[in-house]
């Protein structure tokens, strides 16, 4: 179904092995003494990301695949709103500066005109087959 | 109780959470921890728990009370890197957005049949194999930046509330960006009057969307309501034979109840 | 109070925990001792207005031991759940209320200087984590595998989300008239005679004022807007199936969000926590200096703000016990036809009226007109003229202002 496409995507490029081995005085630091790095936000960044991608791949039910577009929206927020943070940088490097707030401002209000355009189409499909099960909406199967 | 306010009163600005008090921060005389890493760890680890579990729960309305916490997590994120307009924009419209997705979710599938749609386990293994090999290679794009590795230098920002404001109306009061290449001091009067426009039209096509029509034939959720223990699976061909009902579904029954 | 306890030899990190921790228990004991004291209230009060017995016996006079003995029966009680109950949504409902009404305390400024954390965007964040009180709710009516709780949770949540528009387009008008989302500075811009309070700046304020108070009693779900627990239709609404301790948590998430509305009322539109007549101010005591004078002022000026959202409380109850509850779609009509136009309106004129009379009809009344807040239009060409102080106050409130906002200055010149 759906995510063989997204698989088969994403498999035959090989798996991404090698790993930065940067990762490691990360990791081997005192997380409670550390100052948090623009890294940091990355990481969670990419894990909202991915969870939305699965999300959206793996749901069958409609607000389930919206939920998923929710989180990766948000997970390229966080990205935005670490790089235009100054507390995050080390001293005198660049951010993004006021912009990449902006561009995040732009993003949630976006995302909320799509949910509700989204919704609306939810409960369409919802009025004429009963269900929210997207794998049910195969009327133009041919 | 009003004597210990008033010893109380000096210090208690700042002082629920430490770690928001971005401006205390550099001067607290602490025993090595960070307060503002720690605070991080907690958001940090609540989005990202609760975006799995998203993504692990079949339950709609679960799953939206999880999307809530985890962007409501994300809301205290944004708090501690300095976008405190942000922050509380995140958590009116995102988390409130997320709101009206429950009330969908609830009033969509309060019928037995649908509360949980699972996935095939099939699926699941190719959606986890999928999910690790992007974090693996996001992970991987995110570290190869040395810039990126640094830890924050702690430089308070200044609140943007007011810069944001102007921005969108044109006149940036910030300071430049350093080492911004083209000076980052573009105006964005006109991309927040297309979104407000946009926002607009969408108000108007979701109202045209989801408006009660008048139909001939009877609506499907109406032959279920009809019929009610029935499988999913014959639903629709139910929805055809069914008899016809007077229009009213699941939501105006639900909202307007008390008549 | 945490530089006290370092003072003492505690190390920096435990005393600043223990100072959180007792500004924290501060808070709540705001929203458990408020419940407490209103629910008395709220019976005496209903007896006055309908003819009824209030608490008679319990306590003695005023039967002042009711909502104590109350709070005992409540934890006493048996905790029940309904057989086909969502377990885990069942018992988180509760909690989810009662911390979205008590997250909303932190960023309400009691008195000058007393406020548990200083928000730049104070206003926003108070009316965001307020709407977030109704998720507790829909949780609630969906997890009883109730009809009736299912119904209830239904109506509250048209309800809220519909009246979260008029209520913030009152919100914004005095944030547009001091120019800032602080609640903090929203409240020093009214100091003064009770002439400065918002409420009387013009009026279109005064009359966005009783829209405000309208969409407040909607939003915190009081009758005669309270739909969602309507006792003569759905039972006890969204929380028929809770009992004990679990119910008594939405009970002071109630309270609180009055209590909250109310002193979110106080502070935009009625002097926070400047009194009527500047007393203290008249004596010639500042609140800004750290003697204990200050302290004392400030304590003057937690009495006034306190009182003041107490008034509102009662005046909620008021509206309760005489109005009679209103059909779902009246509410609707209400917010949908009435609210939101008025407000709209009101908005616009209150704009016009800062814009062209920014003094005032009366010119001996006249208050200081266009006053920029914030410095970033004073500098040469529309930019700050230095990068080091972002915020620049205007010379009114620059003597007054707390020490917290100057931590601005550590920021590193680039």
């Amino acid at each position: 179904m759906m995510n063989v496409s997204v698989a088969a995507s994403i498999l035959p490029s090989g798996l991404p092995l090698p790993v930065s081995f940067g990762m490691i005085p990360l990791f081997a630091a005192n997380p409670f003494t550390e100052p948090v790095g623009v890294i940091h936000y990355l990481i969670v960044g990419a894990v909202l990301f991915t969870a939305g991608i699965a999300c959206m791949t793996l749901k069958r039910n409609a607000l389930g695949i919206l939920m998923g577009i929710e989180l990766v929206l948000n997970g390229a927020n966080i990205n935005f709103v670490a790089f235009s943070s100054s507390y995050l940088r080390a001293e005198g490097a660049p951010t993004l500066g006021l912009d990449g707030q902006v561009v995040a401002l732009f993003v949630i209000l976006l995302a909320a005109a799509e949910a509700a355009v989204a919704l609306a189409i939810t409960l369409n499909f919802y009025n004429n087959h009963a269900t929210v099960d997207v794998d049910r909406a195969d009327d133009l199967k041919g | 109780m009003t004597g210990m306010l008033d010893m109380d009163i000096s210090s208690m600005t700042h002082v629920i959470v430490p770690a928001l008090a971005t401006t205390a921060l550099p001067a607290l005389p602490m025993a090595g921890i960070n307060w503002h890493s720690v605070l991080f760890l907690l958001f940090a680890g609540l989005a990202c728990g609760f975006a799995v579990g998203v993504v692990a729960a079949d339950n709609v309305v679960r799953m939206a009370l999880y999307l809530v916490f985890s962007l409501g997590a994300t809301a205290g994120l944004f708090f501690l890197a300095g976008a405190e307009f942000l922050g509380a924009m995140q958590l009116m419209i995102y988390v409130g957005g997320t709101l009206v997705l429950l009330v969908f979710g609830v009033m969509l599938t309060a019928q037995a049949p649908f509360v949980s749609i699972k996935p095939s386990s099939s699926d699941r293994t190719l959606a986890a194999v999928a999910g690790a090999s992007l974090l693996a290679l996001l992970l991987t794009a995110a570290f190869s930046v040395d810039a990126w590795m640094a830890p924050g230098a702690g430089v308070v920002p200044a609140p943007t509330a007011t810069p944001l404001g102007m921005a969108l109306v044109g006149v940036r009061v910030d300071t430049p960006p350093s080492g911004s290449p083209s000076g980052g001091h573009a105006g964005y009067m006109l991309p927040f009057e297309i979104v407000s426009v946009h926002l607009l039209v969408v108000l108007v096509g979701a109202a045209y969307l989801a408006r009660a029509k008048r139909r001939r034939t009877p609506r499907a959720i109406d032959a279920v309501a009809s019929a009610m223990p029935v499988e999913p699976a014959v639903v629709a061909t139910a929805a055809v034979v069914a008899p016809g009902r007077p229009t009213g579904g699941a939501k105006s029954a639900l909202v307007g109840g008390g008549r | 109070m945490a530089d006290f306890l370092i003072g003492l030899g505690l190390p920096g990190w435990l005393a600043w925990s223990i100072a959180a921790l007792v500004a924290a228990i501060l808070l709540l004991n705001v929203i458990a001792g408020g419940a407490l004291v209103f629910i008395w209230a709220e019976r005496k009060i209903a007896a006055r207005i309908q003819d009824r017995l209030g608490p008679t016996r319990t306590g003695g006079r005023f039967g002042w031991l009711q909502s104590l003995a109350d709070g005992i029966k409540l934890l006493a009680k048996e905790d029940l759940m309904p057989e086909g109950a969502d377990g885990l949504l069942f018992r988180l409902a509760p909690y989810v209320s009662f911390c979205a009404s008590f997250c909303a305390f932190i960023a309400l400024p009691f008195a000058f200087d007393v406020v548990g954390q200083r928000l730049n965007v104070g206003v926003f964040f108070v009316v965001a984590v307020l709407g977030l009180e109704v998720f507790g709710v829909i949780l609630a009516g969906y997890a009883s595998a109730s009809k009736w709780s299912l119904f209830g949770a239904m109506r509250e949540a048209a309800q809220v989300v519909s009246y979260e528009v008029p209520l913030g387009m009152c919100v914004v008008v005095p944030v547009m008239l001091a120019g800032t989302m602080d609640l903090v500075t929203i409240a020093e811009k009214q100091s003064g005679w009770m002439s400065n309070w918002y409420l009387f700046h013009d009026p279109f304020t005064f009359v966005i004022f009783w829209i405000y108070v309208t969409c407040a009693v909607a939003s915190v779900n009081r009758a005669p807007f309270d739909l969602a627990e309507a006792e003569s239709e759905l039972v006890a609404g969204f929380h028929t199936e809770y009992s004990g301790l679990r119910w008594s948590f939405f009970f002071m998430a109630e309270y609180g969000s009055m209590f909250l509305v109310s002193a979110l009322a106080a502070v935009l539109f009625l002097g926070g926590w400047n009194g009527p007549v500047p007393v203290a101010q008249l004596v010639g005591l500042s609140e800004g200096t750290g003697d204990s004078a200050a302290y004392f002022v400030r304590l003057l000026g937690l009495a006034n703000l306190i009182g003041k959202a107490t008034f509102g409380v009662l005046l909620m109850m008021w509206v309760r016990w005489t109005l009679p509850r209103l059909r779902i779609d009246q509410v609707m009509t209400t917010c949908l036809k009435y609210c939101t136009p008025i407000a709209a309106v009101m908005f616009a004129g209150a704009m016009f009226w800062q814009l062209f009379l920014p003094g005032g009809l009366l010119p001996g009344w006249s208050r200081p007109a266009g006053e920029i807040r914030e410095g970033w239009l004073e500098g040469p060409g529309g930019l700050p003229a230095t990068s080091a102080p972002a915020v620049v106050r205007s010379a009114g409130v620059a003597a007054a202002e707390p020490s917290d906002s100057s931590g601005l200055a550590k920021r590193s010149p680039r």
